[in-house]
Formats: C-alpha cells, structure tokens, sequence
C-alpha cells in the first residue's frame, strides 16, 4: 500500500517551548522528516559577560523556569569550582534536596499534566478535573510536594534566591524539615496511585527500539544527579572537564538547534540515559517500580523515558527522605538570616555539570581577577537530545508509514514528548524560516 | 479508569460562553509566569470556574483564536514574534503583559547596550551570520498596544490571582506604584544597607512581599522600577554606600536597560 501524507509545521503542544514536525510522505516514500525548534534566541552566553560571580547564578536561572533550581544549581558549580570555593557538606545536602524537590515537581508535570492527558483521551489535563478527580488530586499533591521541597530549601520554587556561590543566604527551619519529612513518608500511596494511573502506558507505548549512546553522569556512591564525572555507554567515564568533546554540537541545514554528536551520529540523555547507566544504585522502592514496568537495563525504546521518569520519581522521593533525615541528624550549623558567604575573587575557568530532568547540563565560565565574566558556555539537555529525536524519527517512519496521517503524526508527537523538550533551555539555536499555522 | 471518549462535564463547558475566555501566549522568556500559573496547583481549578481557558501550549492541545483576555509572556526577538503578536492584539480585546520579559523587556534587556554581531559571535560563533533576531530584546508594548501588565521575574501567584478576578469583575487590576521597601519593612527584615549590601529596593516596584530579601539577599529589581523613580537621588545613595558609577550602573544594567533607554529617549535621547 502506498499513500501520502503530510504534517506541515504545527507546533507540538504540552512540551515546554516551541518545536515542530515536518514531515512529508509521497506515495509511501519519506521524502522530508524534520524535527525544527522555533524558540526565539535570547543570547545568555553574551549577557552574562562582564557580570558579577555574585550574580551569574542570577542571571542563568532565568534560561528556563522549570529547571531555573537546575541551571542555578549548575551556574554555582562552574564559578566555585573557577575560584576554589568550597561548599559545606550541609550546603550540598540541601542544595541536592532543592535539585530533587524541582526534578519532582518537573517529572510529575511531564507525567501528570502533559502525557496523562493522551492516555485517557483528554486534550489537556483540565477535563480531568470532572473525569478522573481522585488522580488529578494525587498529581497535585505530588506536584505540589516537589515545588514544596524546592521552596522549603530555596525561600522560592522558581528562581529560587537562597543559593549563593559558596553556600545559602538562609536556612530552612528544622520543623519545616521535619514537616516535609512527613509528607514525603506519607507519599507513597500516592506514588502507588500514579503508578495505576500510568500502568496503562506500558500497553499502550508504540513498540520501537533503536540503540543510541546512553549519556549521563555517574557517581561511585549514588544514582547520580548532583554531583559525579560523565558516563558514556560507548566510551566509559569522561572527566567533566572534557564535556566539550562529548557535546560535540554541530548545525545541521533543516533544523533551527544545533545537534549534538559524540561516539555515534546522535546520543540520549535524561532519565533513560540515567537509569540505562545508573540502575543499580536505585533506591528499593524505584527498582520495584521499575520492576513492576518490566523497565530492565538497558532499555532502547525511547518512548520508555517516561516510565524512566516515573521511577526516579519513587527514587527522588526516598532519596529525599534520607537527606532530611541526615540533615535533622546532624543539626544545622547556625548562620545569620542573611549570610553572605566570603569569597576572594581570582581569575580562572570553571565547569558545572548536574543531572536535570532532562538530562545532563553543563555550564562553563571564564572569570578576570575581578570576578567578571569574560566568557560562559552552557549546554543544555534538550539541545543534546534534538539529534536523536530526529534520528529516532528517521527510523520510525518507515516503519508505520502505511497509517493515516492523524496516526503518524500523533505517534511522532508522542515520541517527541517522551524526550520532555524544554525548549525554552536551548541557548544554542539557528533561525528558519518558519511554516505551518503557528500560534 | 472511565471511558476515555464519554463525555465529560469539561466538553460541556466548553460551550459555556458566561465565562471570559483566556489565552495564553508564550514569547521570548523562560515560561516562568506561565509556569506559576500552574503552580497555583488544586487553586488553578478554581480558576478555570470563573475563567475559560482556551489556548495554553505549555499544558494543552486545543487551541482557538476566539478569546477575550490574551495574556502574554516574553518578549519581542524576532519578526516573528513581532507578526504573531499583532495577530493576538487582533483577537484579545484585552492585552495583558504577564512578567517582566513582556512588561518592560526584564533580563532580556541585558545585552542590549553589547554591540550585536559581539553578541551574536559569542553565541553562535562561525555560524553567527545565520541569525536573524532583532539587534535588542523588545517588550511587547513595543508592537502593540498592552491593556496592563502584571511585572515580575516571575510573577507573584497572588497578583496574578487578584488581576484575574479584577478583570472577570470588569475593574482594573491594581498593580502597587510604591517601592518594595514598603512591603520589606511589613516583612520586618533587616535593610540590606545597614547589612553592607546594596538593593535596588528603594525605587524598584512592590508587590512582591520583598521575597528576595525576606529570603536573606536583596532586591535585584526584577519587578522593574516604580512609575517616577527619582533615579538621580538613588544614585547618590548608592554613591554613599561606595559604589562607583560603573557598578551603580551594572546594578541597573540587570532589569532596567529598556526603562532607563525609555526614560532617556523621552528626554531626547536615542535608543
């Protein structure tokens, strides 16, 4: 059977950012497969030239809100590590709590709000409210309890102010904690529950495999997220400080984001990466999950992130309640309401590299004596994803080329959701000229 | 699990045309504002009570053109952004500016007085002749006609909140003209100057509650600066507390590049 089918240029819904499809089938012969992002640039390597290392963290939070914990997280990492600034092993606790309360709150809005709503035939998760009360309660509650965690630590879920290059300008209270605490250990009837809701998914993912280079990082003593050196599953362990040689980005003519490429033509990162590489260092709970989803390293159907992303879920939420518990352990170390911790300026490079939802995020800053910014890189998940979205894309259509329009276009949609793009990150991108009805 | 193609009570509202009906619009800018909107959690479904949501890409597929109330984040970088902008003050009766990319141009403005093609270079290098964004980042009311803007970076769940019912009431939201100071005393913090730290707080907009300082740093003047900053005077306290012009300068740089280009055009100056 041949047919044609065309999918012009409409922009993908319920991802963060703005992205298209164009695809053009002739007589069951793909002539065009374009995966283009049309996110306007914003040029945040050249702003943060000639600040402060008191404020670059500032400034690159505002790449993306939903990461903005992520990116400050990161920006703080690439300047301590520029000017030899040590952070307290209080300090790295709570920041890896802040990380984990965002990438909750970011894995529970891709699960609940944005891929939910196509499992039960919704267009938005909004209906939900009069269709499926009860589930749309325990997204919120999750979602809420991961924004929650973030504002606890950081006086703030978006554009969090208490993170400081070398360590907060506040310190929760210990009831705060102790009320978090609480919640988290009462939260997994409703990580059950999500579970049910998305047990469907399984079933209903499109069967397709391609193998690519799984990329994240990896750390001795934990699944890695805040801290840890680069994994490749082609190439091993990469120091952070050749990250530039992994990310290797490149412009392709059809696409408005540059690509990225390292041992094959493409690689994945974000939390299939992290589990393909990072299994066994789950917490119980997230292997039982992972378990329950028949989700067994290493997996290389893409559509899978999503039950990836679900488990880290179970993973974030148990990692939590240790960290709390060792911090209340501990006790704080008492600092002033408005700390300002002292740093001496000096000239040098310095890179950041964290696990975010998305994926892994590098930040790297030039600074003079004076502690300006002379010049920044960052790289950005999503960006490092884009060339395998199209690859993927690439090795799909063939295969399902002989279904309706409708079909295809919402297979490749739903492929392309699995990633998460947050488009809003991608600081590296090239303008075209755009097509489709655009809104 | 319900069937997934029985009507819902939601497909029935749709065609309830008592409520106003609300889009929202995503330009150049993190998503922050949008992303507060739904971090308003179970209060969001509330809001779809008194308000029809019909366009909000970040979190639904359907999509119309028919709406009363456009509310738009970012800001202007491209033609575009420029195009489909007047589109949206063609269908909204009511604009409104969510944030401080949109209002007056927020942290986008940063590299407006970097020369272009240096900006361009850094980002882009080799392949920097390929970009065609506009030389500055814009806020909206550079292209069209904004009915009100609700500032912030981002936005405070609240304001937002109490904007929205405004308008549903037919009122005007009511955004403060006081400086955040004001709000800082009430939170009882301690004044980032006698802390030997500079604020921007004395002439940046309130209604924000002083967060960043309440949260033990100082105001950054995300929420842009209040409607007659007696600028000239500010300096000078900054001066006292040892700033040279080039760091008073540096603080403005970080939000308020569009506003201060605005108020030197308006005393004869060029952009």
């Amino acid at each position: 059977m041949s047919h044609s089918v065309d999918v012009e240029g409409d922009l993908v819904t319920r991802v963060e950012g703005h992205g298209s499809i164009v695809l053009n089938v002739t007589d069951g012969e793909l002539e065009t497969c374009e995966w283009q992002v049309v996110e306007s640039p914003r040029y945040f390597e050249s702003m943060l030239v000639g600040r402060s290392f008191r404020e670059a963290h500032h400034v690159t939070s505002r790449i993306c809100a939903i990461c903005s914990v992520s990116h400050t997280i990161a920006s703080l990492q690439a300047t301590e590590a520029a000017m030899g600034v040590a952070v307290s092993e209080q300090d790295r606790r709570l920041r890896k709590l802040a990380l984990y309360g965002e990438t909750l709150q970011s894995h529970v809005l891709h699960l609940g709000y944005l891929a939910l709503p196509d499992l039960v035939g919704e267009k938005s998760v909004l209906p939900l409210a009069d269709t499926h009360p009860d589930e749309l309660e325990t997204v919120i509650d999750l979602h809420r309890l991961g924004n929650d965690l973030t504002e606890v630590v950081t006086g703030r879920s978006v554009h969090a102010q208490r993170l400081l290059p070398g360590g907060f300008s506040q310190l929760p209270d210990e009831s705060e904690l102790e009320e978090l605490l609480d919640r988290l250990l009462n939260s997994w009837d409703a990580v059950a529950e999500l579970a049910d809701l998305l047990a469907v998914l399984a079933d209903e993912l499109p069967e397709f495999e391609r193998e690519t280079e799984y990329i994240s990082l990896t750390h001795p003593e934990e699944y890695a997220f805040a801290e840890g050196t680069i994994y490749s599953s082609d190439a091993g362990e990469i120091p952070v400080s050749e990250y530039r040689d992994v990310a290797n980005e490149y412009v392709v003519e059809h696409s408005t984001a540059k690509f990225a490429r390292h041992e094959r033509d493409s690689y994945m990162v974000g939390a299939l990466a992290r589990f393909n590489n990072n299994s066994e260092q789950l917490a119980p709970r997230a292997t039982e999950i992972a378990d329950r989803f028949g989700l067994d390293a290493p997996v290389h159907n893409p559509y899978f992130n999503n039950v990836a992303q679900l488990v880290e879920v179970a993973h974030l939420l148990a990692e939590s309640v240790r960290l709390i518990e060792a911090l209340l352990a501990d006790g704080f170390e008492a600092q002033s309401d408005y700390h300002v911790p002292e740093i001496e300026p000096t000239a040098g490079r310095g890179t950041g590299a964290i696990e975010v939802p998305r994926g892994v995020l590098f930040h790297e800053y030039d600074y003079d004596e004076a502690g300006k910014v002379t010049a920044a890189n960052c790289v950005i998940p999503t960006n490092q994803n884009h060339g395998n979205i199209q690859h993927d894309m690439e090795t799909l259509v063939p295969t399902i080329v002989d279904r309706d329009a409708e079909e295809i276009e919402h297979t490749l949609e739903m492929l392309v959701r699995a990633y998460d793009p947050c488009i809003s990150c991608s600081t590296h991108y090239l303008d075209v000229e755009f097509v489709g009805e655009e809104r | 699990m319900s069937d997934a193609n029985a009507p819902s009570v939601g497909d029935g509202r749709r065609t309830d045309r008592s409520r106003p009906r609300v889009a929202f619009f995503d330009f150049t800018g993190c998503e922050g504002d949008q992303l507060q909107v739904i971090n308003l959690e179970d209060r969001l479904l509330d809001l779809v009570e008194v308000v029809e949501i019909v366009s909000f890409r970040e979190a639904m597929t359907e999509h119309s053109d028919d709406y009363e109330i456009a509310f738009v984040e970012g800001g202007v970088a491209t033609a575009h952004d420029e195009r489909r902008l007047t589109r949206i003050r063609e269908n909204a009766e009511t604009v409104v500016a969510l944030g401080s990319c949109a209002s007056f141009a927020g942290i986008n403005a940063l590299r407006n007085d970097q020369d272009f093609e240096t900006v361009k270079e850094r980002v882009y290098g080799e392949d920097s002749d390929s970009i065609t964004s506009y030389p500055i980042a814009r806020p909206i009311d550079d292209v069209i006609e904004v009915d009100h803007d609700i500032p912030g970076c981002p936005i405070d769940r609240e304001e937002f909140v109490q904007a929205v019912t405004a308008l549903v009431n037919g009122a005007e939201p009511s955004i403060p003209n006081y400086p955040v100071c004001v709000e800082c005393k009430f939170e009882e913090n301690t004044c980032a100057f006698e802390r030997g730290e500079t604020c921007l707080g004395p002439i940046t907009r309130g209604g924000c509650s002083a967060t960043c300082v309440s949260a033990g740093t100082h105001c950054w003047g995300c929420r842009g600066m209040v409607d007659d900053p007696n600028e000239d005077a500010y300096t000078d306290v900054l001066e006292d507390h040892g700033l040279t012009t080039e760091e008073i300068i540096e603080e403005y740089q970080l939000y308020w590049n569009w506003q201060r280009n605005s108020r030197a055009v308006a005393d004869g100056g060029s952009r």
